[in-house]
């Protein structure tokens, strides 16, 4: 019997590129969002767990293939590793793998591009690398960090794959004809 | 209107959902009394002044918060974390 | 007629463009106002109630009268200002409210029958009869008195919404607001700087006035060059600030492709901005104001200042024999600068006794121009002096009554200005837009040196605000000369002299609503319609005042001034509802089996944000009624298959997770077992339903709640509220984990025989009884199983990772059809249980509590819950409730409609007779015949009566039986079995 195919919330899209900047579907690797019980002191060991800091609110940790992005009130999502087990006595841990849909944006007008969905001042010197929000991206709420100099990753959630690429087009068309 | 979260800070009003007045914090015990079952869930100020509310940051962390704001001005006085308020 | 030598336009970049159907020509950095001036078109619209021959006013966006409708279809642009439509290759505009033409309007005839259309004309003549309104009167003002209109054909969605964000927002950029900006920016500071023009530099450009010995516009081009250069800085041209709005935020309006011909594909027309700005400095200048005397709207009758504007700015003269009548020095500007171009000036008559003439023309102090004569085009002005009148020939008189600050955006949260005797006008009250400092002309500064100065200042106290420090900054060299000015509203004598001139306001009836009583200025707005056009009375309302202030006999500042509300000009509500039409109204949730849904011809229905099949339809089936009833059949004798992922699934852990559900549900949760699931009933605290689902016990700690597809978002936002803001104490962490599980509803009788082909470890009722759960193995991928049913049958739910749910649905469809089933989609869904008497939010429409469905018992008595102590207050534990009952028709007609009302059988069916009404209904195959749910006075004890359902929408009537809800295997015998 054939095995279960798995498919991606944008079913492995060729990057698209408008202007300057490519939207490209994300595989953050396995998400698991981890929210600390009470009086919990989780840090350490997830830092020796998983090699990164555990973040502060509206920040994000790591790196390309493990990342720690705060994702709302006393809630972190850990992208990328497979949770250590260890973790599981200090906080809740919940498979998140399959709920969101992942694109990065990246390119010169990748700001310009998000001033149109995103109501957040994104300009470096507001919103650095490493930092990260919880926020609406058009109607959608989702989570946006800056992982690099002019790259964002935007996460909604999964069912919405087709309205995030639909927003995204239409605000890098807009933004690519100005120039 | 902006508020500051103060979990996420000032952030557009078309984030948070608003709830009503902050007196919802303050659930009666089951055997308090019809006056006090009313007054928690019927009776509300309607001042041309301060109030105190909940909003949740809905679009944002999921906060809720109890927010005091001049409802002529508009004028945001402070904002605090529901959980904090109540420990 | 154009003027060499003169204006910042491009010669060398010839434009032709048409209005009314004539070609003509221009040049780059025209606007359609200046390049119809240069060809000598000088009669370009008909007033909006009296259809008077009109010119161009202004040189501005306040511009009353130049309104046109450029382009055609569905990109027709109706009311644009000519003054601010820039010129472009093939523009084509057309004049309004004229029929059959610009020059010969058969509604003119309403000018001659002004006696009867004067103030409170509306309120007069169209009170009676009433039915008259709809039918007659207001299809013939709309005809009659109108502006442009839309092409009539769906706009392409050519807008956009965007954000900023800045330390300090500068609105205009002027002397002061250039200035301003270059200070705050010269700081460090993140400044963005916004223009209504395509050219930054406000009056500078309009006027012959050096700075540090340079040209004005010369001075503002270097300084834009200058500020455009910094990072630190944003310019927006073309944009204008409409509102000024709580916490700092800014609405403004970018016209990003009104000055090219159509816009580039995916590109927009306008984006509307929000600015977030920490502090703000608004320097928006001023406007001129006319006066009135009559027959003042004769076209060729100008502001002073927008005459200097169209010479100095686009080399246009707007007259050969160019009159000039002014009470202030500013004017007198006019007579010299066109003196200097080699312009005729006819004469200057200033209303001053004093008034000292700047240059070698003919002036007439202590005089007024008492009327113009010329229908389509100003011939000549009659001037009254002291020892007589004179007429004299002129084609262009350039009018000033004096500058009024433009406060507007000051006003935008409740603000009111405040009178300045000095300029005889409002000026804006310090403090009305927190944050918002006030600079220049806007601020009654009207000396270009004041204007430089003030923009430092603004910014320096701004800077201050944010703890910045400006550095020293050398204000420019510029003219300081005095704005010496004698108030004069409007000249004695008889005639109509014109007021608003969009809505056709005269003096007399600013006078008329006076002796009518309406002397509250807020009243004779509305009574003369003064200030309501789409101009807001931006050249007219302060003069309005100044003579309902005399004709009261009170000061202006008793009379007060009306409220100015966002936006400063119009907006297009294209603009404001940008991103949101089509596929940008809402987002689109789709499940996993979306596709394959589609593929097999399912229509797609919407509920809530999501999309779900609403049958699956064979090709031989022409109705959904055929194929809604065939899935039911599936699904009672064989096996369906239906995605159930758009439930809401709520992740609930933590040492308190018993207690939370125990808190929030009517029952018990902390006694269930694990691996096993109970359907609970949730209740608002008012004691009324909220929602209600299952929840399965995964572990000691950890339970997944079902929520309704509908009420997902505000149960999870309920269960944050009681963990927050309730009981913090508690230990738990809920996550919605509704998007992380693609699950799919697999029922019928051969549902077991189904999933046992497709597990890896095959089931049996004895370790799988009814209500149990538990995590299996699909083909090595980890799901997990729950014996639950929404159809009745023995069914499953079956969930796994939603990656695998396309794969997952395909398979299972395919199982279901090799056992004589197959998909089935929410019409079925809905069949299936009403006849079992499940109820949805159809039933729980917020009104109804446990009790009334019959489900008092689920309403523990051993412990605290919400709604619980509310749920016994005697409003909603009474006799006389509408209750739960199933229906089913008994009479001739056997239809059943949702929404339709029960009515006491033989009773006229009337509100005093309404027994109860109709919630969901569907024709059920296994029964034969139409079933309802509905809810009926006492319906729990009244099984057997027969009442009567009457829709009186659609004109149905039934005989209705009540009868218990539970329509097909009473029992249960099916679903456990
Ligand atoms: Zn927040």
């Amino acid at each position: 019997m054939a095995d279960l195919i798995a498919k991606t919330p944008l079913d492995s899209m060729e990057p698209v590129t408008i202007g300057t900047c490519t939207v490209t579907e994300a595989n953050l690797g396995t998400l698991t969002s981890i929210a600390p019980y009470a009086g919990a002191k989780i840090a350490d060991t997830f830092k020796t767990a998983h090699g990164m800091a555990w973040p502060a609110p509206n920040r994000a940790t790591g790196k390309d293939g493990a990342r720690a992005i705060w994702f709302g009130r006393d809630m972190v999502l850990l992208a990328g590793p497979d949770p250590d087990a260890g973790l599981a006595k200090h906080a809740a841990l919940t498979d998140q793998s399959d709920a969101w849909t992942a694109v990065t944006l990246g390119g010169a007008d990748a700001e310009a591009v998000l001033a149109r969905l995103i109501p957040l001042d994104l300009s470096p010197a507001n919103f650095k690398r490493g930092h990260t929000a919880r926020t609406q991206i058009q109607h959608m709420t989702g989570s946006v960090t800056r992982i690099g100099a002019d790259t964002f990753l935007l996460l909604v959630f999964r069912s919405m794959a087709g309205t995030l690429l639909h927003d995204l087009e239409r605000a890098m068309a807009s933004v690519a004809v100005r120039g | 209107m902006r508020l500051r979260c103060p979990i996420c800070g000032e952030r557009d009003r078309r984030e948070f959902y608003y709830q009503g007045a902050a007196v919802m914090l303050d659930r009666p015990a089951p055997d308090a009394g019809e006056a006090a079952w009313d007054n928690y869930l019927h009776l509300r100020e309607n001042p041309a002044g301060d109030l105190e509310e909940v909003w949740s940051h809905d679009a944002g962390c999921g906060a809720w918060l109890k927010v005091t704001r001049n409802v002529s001005t508009h004028e945001i006085k402070s904002v605090e974390l529901a959980r904090e308020v109540k420990q | 007629m154009r003027v060499e030598g003169k204006g910042l336009i491009d010669r060398k970049q010839r434009l032709s463009f048409r209005f009314d159907g004539r070609t003509y020509h221009g040049f780059a950095g025209d606007t359609l106002a200046s390049a119809l001036l240069a060809n000598d078109v000088r009669h370009v619209a008909r007033s909006f109630k009296y259809h008077r021959p009109r010119g161009i006013l202004t040189a501005g966006s306040e511009e009353p009268n130049a309104l046109v409708t450029i382009g055609r279809g569905p990109a027709t642009d109706p009311n644009v200002r000519a003054t601010v439509q820039e010129l472009y290759d093939g523009l084509e505009a057309r004049s309004q409210n004229a029929w059959p033409s610009l020059g010969f309007d058969v509604l003119s005839i309403n000018d001659l029958a002004a006696p009867f259309l004067g103030a409170g004309f509306y309120y007069k003549t169209f009170m009676w009869p009433r039915a008259f309104w709809e039918k007659v009167y207001e299809p013939f003002i709309r005809r009659a008195a109108g502006l442009g209109a839309l092409g009539g054909e769906k706009d392409a969605d050519h807008y956009e919404k965007a954000y900023a964000f800045c330390d300090v927002l500068v609105i205009g950029a002027g002397p002061a607001g250039l200035m301003a900006a270059w200070t705050a920016a010269q700081a460090g500071a993140q400044v963005i700087l916004a223009d209504e023009d395509s050219r930054m530099g406000g009056r500078l450009n309009a006027e012959t006035l050096t700075i540090d010995d340079k040209p004005g516009a010369d001075w503002a081009a270097d300084m834009v060059s200058k500020l455009a250069a910094m990072d630190n800085v944003r310019l927006m041209p073309r944009t204008t600030v409409t509102g000024a709005h709580d916490g700092g935020t800014f609405g403004a309006l970018e016209r990003v492709s009104h000055h090219v011909n159509g816009v580039p594909p995916g590109g927009v027309k306008e984006t509307f901005w929000r600015i977030v700005a920490k502090r703000s400095i608004l320097a928006a200048g001023a406007i001129e104001r006319h006066i009135a005397f009559q027959n003042n709207d004769r076209p060729g009758i100008m502001a002073a200042g927008a005459v200097r504007a169209y010479l100095n700015r686009f080399g246009v003269s707007a007259g050969k024999a160019v009159t000039v009548f002014a009470n202030n020095d500013d004017a007198h500007r006019t007579a010299m600068d066109l003196q200097d171009a080699g312009v005729h000036i006819a004469a200057v008559i200033d209303s001053r006794k004093d008034a000292q003439a700047l240059g070698d023309y003919r002036l007439m102090s202590g005089a007024i121009v008492t009327g113009a004569e010329g229908r389509k085009g100003l011939e000549a002005i009659r001037v009254t002096t002291a020892t007589g009148t004179e007429k004299i020939a002129t084609d262009c008189l350039a009018v000033s009554g004096g500058w009024n600050p433009t406060v507007h955006m000051t006003c935008h949260m409740n603000g009111r200005p405040t009178w300045d005797e000095r300029i005889a006008s409002f000026v804006p009250t310090p403090g009305a837009i927190p944050g918002m400092e006030t600079a220049g002309a806007c601020n009654g500064a009207f000396s270009t040196a004041s204007c430089l100065s003030e923009g430092v200042a603004a910014a320096r106290s701004s800077l201050d605000a944010l703890g910045m420090t400006a550095p020293d900054i050398k204000i420019p060299q510029a003219d300081d000369s005095n704005y010496a000015l004698e108030p004069l509203w409007a000249v004695p004598g008889k005639g109509r002299a014109w007021l608003d001139f969009q809505n056709d306001v005269s003096v007399k009836d600013v006078k008329q609503a006076a002796q009518e009583n309406f002397t509250s200025v807020e009243h004779m707005k509305r009574y003369t319609t003064q200030g309501m056009a789409t101009d807001q009375g931006k050249n007219s309302n302060v003069a309005a005042l100044a003579l309902l202030a005399d004709a009261t006999g009170r000061g202006i500042p008793e009379t007060g001034t009306t409220t100015f509300r966002p936006p400063y000009t119009p907006v297009a509500l294209a603009a404001l509802g940008a991103g949101a039409q089509g596929k940008g109204f809402a987002p689109e949730r789709k499940t996993t089996s979306h596709a394959a849904s589609v593929a097999a011809g399912a229509p797609m229905i919407e509920a809530g944000l999501w999309y779900r099949p609403s049958h699956f339809p064979l090709p031989d089936e022409k109705t959904w009624r055929q194929s809604c009833d065939r899935e039911v059949g599936w699904v009672r004798n064989a096996v369906g298959i239906c995605d159930v992922s758009t439930l809401g699934k709520i992740d609930i852990q933590g040492p308190d997770a018993a207690k939370l559900l125990d808190f929030v549900y009517t029952n018990m949760f902390s006694t269930l077992k694990e691996n096993r699931v109970r359907y609970g009933l949730m209740l608002r605290e008012d004691g009324h339903l909220m929602d209600d689902g299952t929840t399965a016990r995964l572990g000691e700690n950890h339970y997944v709640m079902t929520t309704t597809t509908a009420a997902a978002g505000q149960v999870m936002r309920h269960l944050e509220f009681v963990t927050q803001a309730l009981h913090p104490e508690w230990d738990v962490r809920i996550m919605s984990v509704t998007e992380q599980w693609a699950q799919f509803a697999v029922a019928g009788p051969k549902s077991r025989e189904l999933l046992n082909g497709l597990l890896d470890d095959a089931i049996d009722d004895s370790k799988w009884p009814f209500m149990s759960c538990g995590p299996v193995t699909v083909q090595g991928v980890k799901g997990r199983l729950f014996r639950i049913s929404f159809s009745g049958e023995h069914a499953y739910e079956l969930a796994v990772p939603s990656r695998y749910g396309d794969s997952l649905f395909r398979l299972l469809v395919a199982r279901a059809e090799s056992l004589g089933g197959g998909a089935y989609g929410m019409e079925a869904l809905n069949v299936l249980r009403i006849e079992k008497g499940f109820i949805t939010h159809s039933e729980i429409d917020g009104r109804v509590t446990a009790q009334d469905i019959g489900m008092a018992r689920m309403l523990s008595e051993k412990k605290d819950f919400i709604g619980a102590t509310m749920a016994q207050r005697p409003g909603l534990t009474e006799a006389g409730r509408a209750q739960l009952v199933g229906l089913k028709p008994v009479g001739p007609v056997k239809q059943l409609t949702a929404g339709a009302h029960i009515y006491t059988d033989g009773a006229e069916p009337v509100a005093e007779h309404d027994q109860g009404y109709v919630t969901s209904v569907g024709f059920s195959p296994t029964l034969g015949h139409f079933i309802g749910l509905g809810f009926v006075t006492d319906g729990l004890s009244r099984h057997g009566d027969v009442l009567n359902m009457v829709d009186h929408v659609r004109g149905i009537q039934t005989r209705v039986e009540l009868c218990d809800p539970v329509f097909f295997d009473p029992k249960g015998e099916r679903t456990r079995g």
